[in-house]
């Protein structure tokens, strides 16, 4: 189709230095216009029909998950962004294609009546949380830097690979930001910002070096279409949920939690992508129509003069999911099987060596489930009071998840929490049972039975 | 009077050295501290390397048996022949190959490995007589009568950097030795085409490398450029290849793979010959209880089908519990062997066409493959207890390597009729398949290096703010010069230093890119610009502004003064002059 187009304009353009006057040329160029407007939507017809799935040149998804606001009464932007990851993850990108950064904790929140969630639906019908969220950078460690590190690429060495977005030319990542902003910033921490310039930069150093193959950039914040407007690096678009001057609203006030869950934009954003499968064929120009002025009272806006492909062709699933292009493997290589010796493995004395194992994990989540059933809780503390229970140190894990009890007596198991000093005392009490991987023999076991 | 004099030219002498200090010294000390720090950079050098211009050599040896060519005509063959081709396929890239062929007569020891009973062995002895190079080929032309050959075979590619050629009818019939060289330059294209670097392949690296916006529009075969070169990795100085084996029942059977027997024997033997590619590194592990989280579709008695459409939603579920090894960045390569459940099995892989699959495995564009490997057949009579199950590597990896081939970019290339490839052996790689990988590896590291340098340097050009030290500037330059030298090696037909060189390019081009100290979050607009000077210059710069202006307006009134005065001199002296006449 742009062969076609350009091919008629270059025609055009030698045409029009050497034609004879004015009038003929405007003739001749407006019927090729025509013929070329024809064409255009001709092969755009038979494109969207031949086979959707192989427009798109991309291999791998990427998504940059960031929400940049602390403190509990930003609490919707935390459930922004984790209710984007919940779709881009049930749409099939993995955690590991997933970078999600959240400038706060608010399931550990302290003024979270109910730890360990974090609600998107009024009267918590939704618990975006859950229990397998990979935040990859938190706290403190979203900042500006770190957010335009995780773009370019520029790590330290001895950053682990879940942090870094390795994405190469065939990938099309998708970037989502909430939190506060204003006319060409967005405030990260209340500590600093990041400009629509140094942005616009991060993108263009992205594309210099082929790190994405298409990128849709997701803004919700005050006068959100101020970050767009300098991007000038090709195959971006990009959806804002506001114009310059206009404030993006929220959505959603919960009088339990006390604040509001969500942004007005990035409700209706989910409420569109609810409806979206792995292969629904919805485009990009639905995505443009979420959220009229009438949901939500500021005006989205889009960019699409960077892109390549007509938005009409761009499938939602192009960025938001991941379906792998697999082929049958036909080809294979006929091994002959070396006759070699099996090697005898060297024996060493000590066959009798004790075997130690870690008994089962503290079943986390499930206490997290039957919170209301007060008396499993009781009963599983009072297990790990025993000793019966054991848990497998594991950091990730404790740190995801938190467990509570009652309001009165909470025993949170938080990484980042601050342990009261009564506390502390009872967590170096559980610590050797917890944390001591124990010899498992016939009779330690009987005697832990016992 | 005379005080308040002193007093107004010691005011006009601070002022006026008050501007000095900060015109000799702020301003310079000003503009030295807030500019961005850079290195010495070879900008030009960078900004050239935006054009791929590169001449790529082949070595290429003919060698004659006994009873190809008359007495006379050994006389008359010429040493050295060479060939150019020249490709330009936009206004950056610039492809140039140079054939260089050679002519020679067979060797004794060549003549009696020529004579063995079969190819395959005379490739062997072939191979024993000399080492070859990278990127080089000999051809031996046999006559017409030569046993060597199956009849209808004209042409047979050995697994070594060898062919064997037959006279065709059209080189018998003609007369002249360069008609018959000429003819035989035909053939010997044919066999470049197959064993050596193509121009098909460089351009697709190349361009894939260096894509710029619209280029899928503009190249000649989209679909194809697209398809071809997905499925394998980019070139990349490691890769970090894990085999694992699914076992969601463990309950019924108990699995045992010799994985590092396996390992040693069919994969360690490929990633030896690969070694001046990349580095590798092999995990396994094995995973009880993953499951596909497909549904399979009952097919009766004849076990359930897993069918082409599901299968895009296989690998993304799975690759949560396959985990990665976190301490390196290179691309991993999966190979998962998927054992099915006593209750879902035997599973077969079902194409579109609802046709079974010989290898009954499917692979992913850049992510690796995996294979359903079926053990119901063995389970024992009494199924109460888990049977032990030995897994048949060979089988399995005759899969995967077939499958890490794809990955790595070795593509079989088409073959005319009447060519014999010999098969892979178990190495499973030919060495030249070898070279046809080092070629494109090497093009595809030039580009790779060159784009990053030049963008680098277009960066720098547009993004002011950016900081070079000195350890970068010097990764540049000794990229930049890497990449001279791979170019000239390619030049010079040495394939093996050039692929060498052209690694160490891209890692110093990577290095300085990537350098966490390149990035800069010193933008400020103007506003904040704005914001940050005027309480600095205001306070010290208001005064010294203000005595400097009345001090020029001052200055201004005293030559108006005099000027006054010397207006009014010549009229005096006019008066004067009129007096005296």
């Amino acid at each position: 189709m742009c062969v076609c187009v350009r091919h008629w304009a270059g025609l055009a353009n030698i045409l029009l230095p050497r034609s004879v006057q004015g009038f003929c040329t405007m003739k001749l160029l407006s019927l090729l216009c025509l013929f070329s407007v024809y064409l255009v939507v001709w092969s755009n017809n038979i494109e969207t029909k031949a086979g959707q799935f192989f427009s798109s040149g991309h291999t791998n998804n990427w998504a940059v998950l960031v929400c940049t606001s602390r403190f509990w009464f930003n609490y919707r932007h935390v459930a922004n962004t984790l209710s984007v990851y919940r779709s881009v993850k049930r749409l099939g990108i993995p955690d590991s294609h997933i970078v999600l950064m959240l400038a706060d904790d608010m399931a550990c929140n302290h003024r979270n009546p109910k730890p360990a969630t974090v609600f998107s639906h009024k009267n918590m019908e939704l618990n975006v949380y859950g229990d397998d969220v990979e935040v990859d950078y938190r706290g403190y460690e979203v900042t500006v830097e770190n957010f335009l590190r995780v773009l370019t690429g520029r790590m330290p060495p001895s950053t682990p690979r879940s942090k870094r977005l390795l994405s190469d030319d065939r990938s099309n990542i998708l970037i989502y930001l909430t939190g506060h902003g204003g006319n060409g910033f967005l405030k990260f921490q209340d500590s600093e910002e990041i400009s629509n310039v140094e942005l616009a930069d991060a993108f263009e150093q992205m594309w210099q070096k082929r790190r994405y193959n298409e990128l849709l950039f997701i803004i919700d914040t005050c006068q959100g279409a101020s970050m767009y407007e300098r991007f000038y690096s090709p195959n971006l678009m990009a959806l804002a949920s506001s114009q310059v001057g206009e404030d993006s609203l929220s959505h959603q006030p919960d009088l339990a939690i006390g604040v509001h869950l969500m942004d007005r934009y990035t409700f209706y954003l989910l409420e569109f992508l609810e409806d979206i499968h792995p292969a629904s064929t919805a485009n990009m120009n639905d995505l443009f129509k979420v959220c009229p002025k009438s949901q939500c009272v500021s005006t989205p806006g889009h960019r699409t003069d960077l892109f390549l492909r007509d938005p009409g062709s761009v499938l939602i699933t192009d960025f938001f999911g991941s379906v792998r292009k697999v082929e049958l493997t036909t080809e294979t290589i006929n091994l002959t099987i070396t006759e070699e010796p099996v090697k005898e493995r060297p024996m060493h004395g000590d066959l009798q060596k004790e075997r130690q194992s870690y008994i089962d994990q503290l079943p986390v989540s499930e206490i997290i489930h039957q919170q209301q059933s007060r008396v499993k809780c009781k009963h599983v503390l009072a297990a790990v009071r025993k000793g019966h229970h054991e848990i497998q140190q594991n950091g990730v894990a404790m740190g995801r998840n938190c467990v509570s009890h009652s309001l009165r007596t909470q025993w949170m198991l938080c990484v980042r929490m601050t342990f009261s000093k009564r506390m502390s005392i009872t967590f170096s009490l559980l610590k050797p049972v917890f944390f001591q991987p124990i010899k498992v023999t016939p009779n330690s076991i009987c005697a832990i039975e016992a | 009077m005379a005080t308040t004099d002193v007093e107004h030219k010691r005011g006009q002498l601070a002022a006026l050295t008050m501007a000095a200090v900060v015109i000799v010294v702020g301003v310079p000390l000003w503009w030295g501290t807030t500019g961005a720090q850079r290195a010495w950079l070879p900008v030009s050098q960078m900004k050239q390397l935006s054009k791929l211009q590169l001449q790529l050599r082949v070595d290429v040896e003919v060698v004659f048996a006994r009873g190809t060519l008359s007495p006379e005509q050994q006389r008359k063959l010429p040493l050295t022949q060479t060939q150019h081709e020249e490709h330009v396929a936009d206004a950056d890239t610039h492809l140039k190959y140079s054939h260089e062929t050679t002519y020679r007569m067979a060797t004794i020891m060549e003549e009696d490995a020529l004579n063995r009973p079969t190819a395959a062995e005379a490739d062997v002895s072939l191979h024993m007589l000399g080492e070859s190079r990278f990127g080089s080929i000999v051809a031996y032309v046999i006559p017409e009568s030569s046993p060597l050959l199956p009849e209808d075979v004209s042409v047979y590619i050995g697994q070594r950097r060898t062919a064997v050629l037959r006279i065709g009818t059209e080189m018998r019939v003609s007369k002249t030795l360069t008609q018959f060289l000429f003819q035989l330059e035909l053939r010997v294209k044919q066999v470049l085409q197959v064993m050596s670097v193509s121009h098909a392949d460089i351009i697709t690296v190349s361009d894939r490398v260096r894509h710029r916006p619209g280029y899928r529009e503009s190249s000649p075969e989209p679909g194809l450029g697209c398809k071809a070169d997905g499925v394998a990795f980019q070139s990349s100085p490691g890769y970090d290849i894990t085999f694992s084996l699914l076992n969601p029942d463990p309950k019924s059977h108990n699995l045992q793979w010799d994985i590092k027997g396996a390992v040693q024997s069919y994969i360690r033997p490929l990633l030896t010959k690969l070694a001046p590619v990349a580095d590798f590194s092999v995990d396994s592990q094995i995973l009880y209880y993953a499951t596909l989280g497909v549904n399979f579709f009952d097919a009766g008695l004849n076990g359930y089908t897993l069918n082409a459409d599901s299968l895009a939603h296989v690998i993304n579920p799975l690759e949560a519990t396959l985990g990665s090894n976190a301490a390196s960045s290179n691309p991993l390569l999966n190979f998962v062997l998927y054992v099915p459940d006593a209750h879902h099995s035997p599973l077969y892989i079902r194409s579109h066409r609802k046709q079974g699959v010989a290898s009954n495995a499917f692979h992913s564009a850049r992510w690796g493959g995996i294979m359903v490997y079926n053990v119901k057949a063995h389970y024992g009579p009494h199924s109460e207890c888990p049977d032990n199950i030995n897994v048949n590597m060979a089988k399995v990896m005759g899969v995967f390597l077939a499958q890490l081939r794809l990955m790595l970019g070795v593509r079989s290339p088409e073959i005319s009729p009447g060519f014999l490839v010999a098969p892979r052996g178990n190495a499973g790689l030919a060495d030249w398949e070898l070279d046809r990988l080092m070629w494109s590896r090497s093009v595809e590291n030039i580009a790779k290096a060159a784009t990053t340098i030049s963008s680098l340097a277009q960066l720098l050009e547009h993004i002011g703010d950016i900081v070079i030290n000195e350890d970068i500037g010097q990764q540049l330059s000794s990229s930049v010069t890497a990449l001279q030298l791979a170019v000239a090696e390619l030049q010079a037909g040495k394939l093996g230093s050039a692929l060498q060189y052209s690694k160490a390019a891209v890692l110093a081009s990577e290095r300085a890119f990537f350098d966490p100290s390149v990035f800069s979050v010193s933008y400020l607009s103007d506003e904040q610009k704005f914001a940050i000077y005027i309480p600095l210059v205001l306070l010290f710069c208001v005064p010294v502004l203000l005595s400097l202006l009345k001090m020029s307006s001052e200055a201004s009134q005293r030559v108006a003064d005099d000027s006054d005065a010397r207006i009014r001199m010549p009229r005096w002296t006019e008066e004067h002059s009129n007096i005296s006449t």
